[in-house]
């Protein structure tokens, strides 16, 4: 089971990594956006991964406020590049 | 080891490849339109079936677990669609067009469709795509 954790930790972090270069060279406010959004997802998948890791019960409800307030945070970015808000 | 973290394991694996997929494809993609394909369909299958697998994997322990998991796949379900649809929505509004390889004869069929057309508002993007 250790080492499912491990292979999966690694999977994550490249995925994060690309994701953050997709953040810095995005060349539109658009990109940057979806690159925030598929960032909140894969840390919630890794706090939910860590909180089965360390046995902590806690880290369940953070991914689920992380998952919230990053969801709410690119409806509203959405909505300012629309220019209805 | 037991049943649960068989299963759980194989589960955790797939949704792993599907998010470093999701990753890749951020990175690798062409157009925005295309990146939010890449970037919100595979992230979603990853982000279910890894939280899933944790669930299970943990269903050995308690069934408090697995409807704690339950809550946050349903609220996958329903937030990363809306998010993307959302974004899709904003850059069609902002005139972005999708990238085309080649002729630009499709090209002026898209922008008669999408309205007029405004230099000013699109930025270049890796070529000849605007």
């Amino acid at each position: 089971m250790t080492y499912i954790f491990y292979i999966t930790i690694v999977l994550l972090s490249l995925g994060m990594i690309f994701s953050i270069i997709r953040f810095i060279k995005g060349p539109t406010a658009g990109d940057r956006t979806l690159a925030l959004d598929t960032m909140t997802t894969l840390m919630v998948a890794g706090l939910v991964l860590l909180s089965a890791v360390f046995n902590r019960f806690i880290y369940v409800d953070v991914a689920l406020i992380y998952g919230v307030l990053g969801f709410i945070g690119v409806i509203v970015i959405a909505r300012y590049l629309e220019g209805a808000l | 080891m037991s049943i649960y973290e068989i299963i759980g394991g194989i589960l955790i694996l797939i949704g792993a490849v599907f998010l470093f997929l999701g990753g890749l494809g951020i990175y690798r993609m062409p157009d925005v339109y295309n990146r939010l394909q890449a970037g919100t369909k595979a992230t979603t299958l990853g982000a279910m079936s890894l939280i899933l697998g944790v669930g299970v994997v943990k269903m050995e322990d308690s069934w408090t677990w697995i409807v704690k998991m339950a809550i946050i796949i349903i609220f996958i379900a329903f937030s990363n669609p809306i998010s993307s649809h959302a974004l899709a929505r904003a850059m069609y509004h902002r005139k972005r067009y999708p990238y085309i390889k080649g002729d630009a004869k499709d090209m002026d069929a898209y922008r008669e469709v999408a309205g007029k057309d405004d230099p000013s508002d699109t930025s270049p993007d890796e070529g000849e795509n605007i």
